[in-house]
């Protein structure tokens, strides 16, 4: 491409721009069979008919902030929602929408990261697309990705909580909302808080192994850990109980928190995962859990119970009790 | 974290609880505080429900948001119509309704509003942005005034003509004074913690004075509120009414004289309307003619007529004598998503705090 | 609206100041607090200091904290 430093509207013309893009950027990052023969679809062989497929775009701003930028999260984050829902992720389609004079030095850098995730996953990017929008019409770089993934487990991953059941998290609630927000030039903050963003798929795998009593599990994205406490418990008619002191946060996530006003069980992640487990076998799932580089502050967070259904209440600090609720509106934008 | 984590302690909480339990005995004793932050801090530890049941904790009009009557909101969305016009505010404001819309509204529609977090951030607006008027809508108590004070100085100080800020500043003492003048029986008030930070607790003698009325000034996290609790309670117990600071270690009895002159130098006192209230004179603060050239008001602007809706009870809430259930809106037509009134707009409005921390569906 | 939150002044500049909690840093107006120092603790309100913590009362309201603790 020569002296071209940007994104012309040409590279999404389909014509020769949009060759060299591919050529130059695309193939050589994520290269593999499929990919490589660069047909309008990618014919994909599956060990097993039963496949989980998902999709998430990704809007994220700033592009590149604290432990990751746009590219990993686009395809941890469509990894991490298969891994969830029981299945072994395999194949990732990548759909690039840029805006004219975004910087080429900054889609490989995006595109490398991207490599890097789906390598640390395992995963394949089979198939892709790249459309170029006017200047001014389209915010830098957006992402969507679609994930196919195997769902070995038979019966499958319940994906529903039972009553008794004790619920788990693998890590620190926080850290990539705080992340995004607290590397956000308006703010005037700085933090040294990094993003989570990481593939879950070999924890998950690991534990689906361990415990044949896991009943559900949910990647705790926008509206944090709260979030899907509120849709295990409402999906279910069941109550949630959780102990304020047991939630892991981090100092850097409290402090950032306390001067925003925000409550860390509402702000997103990208590499926590909480599920819910028989109580006889939890202890032999965090024992798992702990034994994965993503599973290591592993712990305990309240239970299911048939009290209050459809709420999440919580035992304070103080011993009195209080709602999570779901959070309302949008608290903190495109942070994913 | 240091100087929050201390004041959480379970244990401490939990002696106080006792001894509120025992100096309280079984008497009725309501206590009100006004303060935003007092309402959502005491909301989210939960403690009501470790106080005796015959110890009441009741919100007042202690949120600045809430108390900003629609006339204002309505200025503001006026102002945001102007094309020479930079509407600069705190993120509170943008989802409060006015008469027929809000700021948030009006930033959809395509109008220059913008969220900012100090009015430090308004100035490098103004000073970014020579060809428009930079507007601050300065909503806020005694915690807030002073910053908005410093930023008119600096403005001076650096030549920002185009800095200028809509005053809707308010002061809670007269307010307090109201309600004690009102058909709530109160037995004290749970002073504001940062308010007081700024004015000392000179200002609130009155009320001890003229009205018996018991005055402790309160921190925010859990330790701080049950001891301040427990320092009312004995006060009523021991029939002692006077001004007592529980939040040593961030009020002291002369407050911040170097915010007070600040504050002094740019406003004055006047009277201003709160929602539910109504007017209260010395109740607010406006720009010295002396700043005339910092006035938003100045600016001509076409305002709506205005129009109170219908059916909200958030005067009421406001004032201690309706607590959210009662308002036939609350958790129906009224949520956190679909707001119909300020008082659950707000973050720190008595019917968000209800709705988020306490409410459980029939 | 009144949410404030201590922090540690770690660099002060003219009347501007860097401040942090935890690992987190901003910079705040010092123009509230003309006589602070380095080091001090201030209590953080719309991107202002509006006062310098106490830290002797601090320490006493804690200990006094502490003997409630130990009371039974």
């Amino acid at each position: 491409m020569g002296s071209v430093q940007e994104i012309r509207l040409a590279h999404g013309g389909g014509g020769r721009y949009t060759q060299q893009l591919i050529e130059k950027i695309f193939l050589p990052a994520f290269t593999n069979p499929q990919l490589d023969l660069l047909n309008d679809s990618a014919i994909l062989d599956l060990p097993v008919s039963r496949i989980a497929l998902t999709t998430d775009s990704y809007t994220v701003d700033p592009l590149f902030f604290p432990g990751g930028d746009i590219g990993r999260l686009a395809v941890c984050g469509t990894v991490n929602d298969l891994s969830v829902a029981g299945a072994r992720p395999l194949f990732l389609s990548a759909g690039f929408i840029l805006e004219e004079g975004f910087p080429l030095a900054d889609l490989e850098r995006i595109v490398e990261s991207a490599r890097a995730a789906a390598r640390e996953a395992g995963v394949s990017i089979v198939t892709g697309d790249t459309k170029v929008i006017p200047h001014g019409k389209a915010d830098k770089c957006f992402i969507n990705t679609s994930g196919v993934g195997v769902v070995e487990r038979d019966p499958p991953l319940e994906s529903r909580v039972h009553e008794g059941d004790v619920l788990v998290i693998n890590g620190f609630m926080g850290r990539h909302g705080m992340a995004v927000m607290t590397s956000r030039k308006e703010l005037g903050f700085s933090s040294r808080i990094e993003s989570d963003v990481a593939p879950l798929n070999h924890l998950t795998a690991r534990m689906m192994k361990a415990a044949p009593g896991l009943h559900a599990m949910r990647d705790a994205t926008r509206g944090g850990v709260a979030a899907v406490l509120n849709e295990m418990a409402s999906q279910a008619s069941l109550g949630v109980e959780l102990t304020e002191e047991w939630l892991p946060v981090t100092e850097a996530v409290n402090g950032a928190c306390e001067i925003l006003g925000l409550d860390p069980l509402y702000i997103a992640n990208e590499g926590v995962v909480v599920a819910s487990v028989s109580a006889d076998e939890s202890e032999t799932l965090l024992k798992a859990m702990k034994k994965d580089s993503r599973g290591r502050d592993s712990r305990v967070i309240g239970r299911v119970c048939r009290e209050h259904p459809g709420r999440v209440v919580m035992r304070t600090q103080i011993g009195s009790h209080r709602i999570v609720d779901m959070l309302s509106g949008e608290q903190l934008p495109r942070i994913c | 974290m240091k100087y929050i984590d201390e004041y959480r302690q379970i244990e401490a909480v939990q002696q106080f609880i006792g001894l509120i339990h025992e100096v309280a005995g079984s008497r009725l004793m309501t206590f009100m505080e006004v303060c935003g932050t007092h309402t959502m801090a005491i909301a989210r530890s939960g403690i009501r429900q470790l106080l005796p049941e015959t110890l009441s904790l009741i919100s007042g009009p202690g949120c600045p948001v809430c108390v900003t009557p629609n006339r204002l909101i309505d200025r503001a969305v006026a102002l945001s119509r102007r094309r020479d016009v930079l509407l600069a505010t705190f993120g509170d404001m943008m989802k409060v309704p006015g008469s027929t819309s809000s700021l948030d509204r009006e930033h959809a529609a395509g109008r220059d509003v913008r969220v900012v977090a100090s009015t430090l951030e308004a100035l490098e607006l103004a000073r970014q942005n020579p060809s428009k008027n930079v507007v601050f809508i300065g909503v806020g108590f005694e915690t807030t005034a002073p910053t908005v004070a410093a930023s008119i100085l600096e403005a001076e100080n650096q030549g920002i003509d185009n800095y200028k800020v809509l005053s809707a500043h308010k002061v809670m003492p007269p307010a307090m004074r109201a309600l004690c003048a009102g058909e709530l029986n109160l037995d004290g008030f749970l002073c504001p913690g940062h308010v007081s930070t700024i004015i000392g607790s000179k200002p609130y003698v009155f009320l001890a004075r003229e009205f018996q009325m018991p005055c402790v000034i309160a921190g925010f996290e859990p330790l701080d509120i049950v001891q301040a609790v427990f320092m009312l309670a004995r006060q009523v117990r021991q029939d002692t009414p006077s001004v007592e600071i529980q939040y040593t270690r961030a009020v002291r009895p002369e407050g911040n004289p170097q915010a007070l002159k600040i504050v002094d130098r740019v406003f004055e006192p006047c009277e201003s309307e709160w929602r539910g209230i109504g007017i209260i004179p010395e109740s607010g603060l406006r720009i010295r003619d002396v700043f005339a050239g910092r006035d938003a008001e100045s600016i001509s602007v076409d305002v709506e007529p205005f129009r109170e809706t219908r059916g909200c009870l958030c005067g009421r809430v406001l004032q201690g004598l309706a607590v959210p259930p009662d308002c036939p809106l609350f958790g129906k037509a009224c949520t956190p998503d679909e707001p119909i009134g300020p008082c659950m707009v707000s973050s720190e409005g008595s019917c968000a705090a209800y709705y988020k921390y306490q409410w459980q569906p029939a | 609206m009144c949410i404030a939150v201590p922090m540690k002044i770690v660099r002060i500049q003219g009347d501007r100041g860097l401040v942090e909690i935890g690992t987190t840093e901003r910079e705040v107006g010092l123009q509230l607090v003309p006589d602070v120092q380095e080091g001090d603790y201030v209590i953080v309100h719309a991107g202002f200091a509006i006062q310098v913590l106490d830290e002797k009362e601090a320490l006493e309201t804690l200990a006094l904290f502490k003997e409630m603790e130990n009371l039974d």
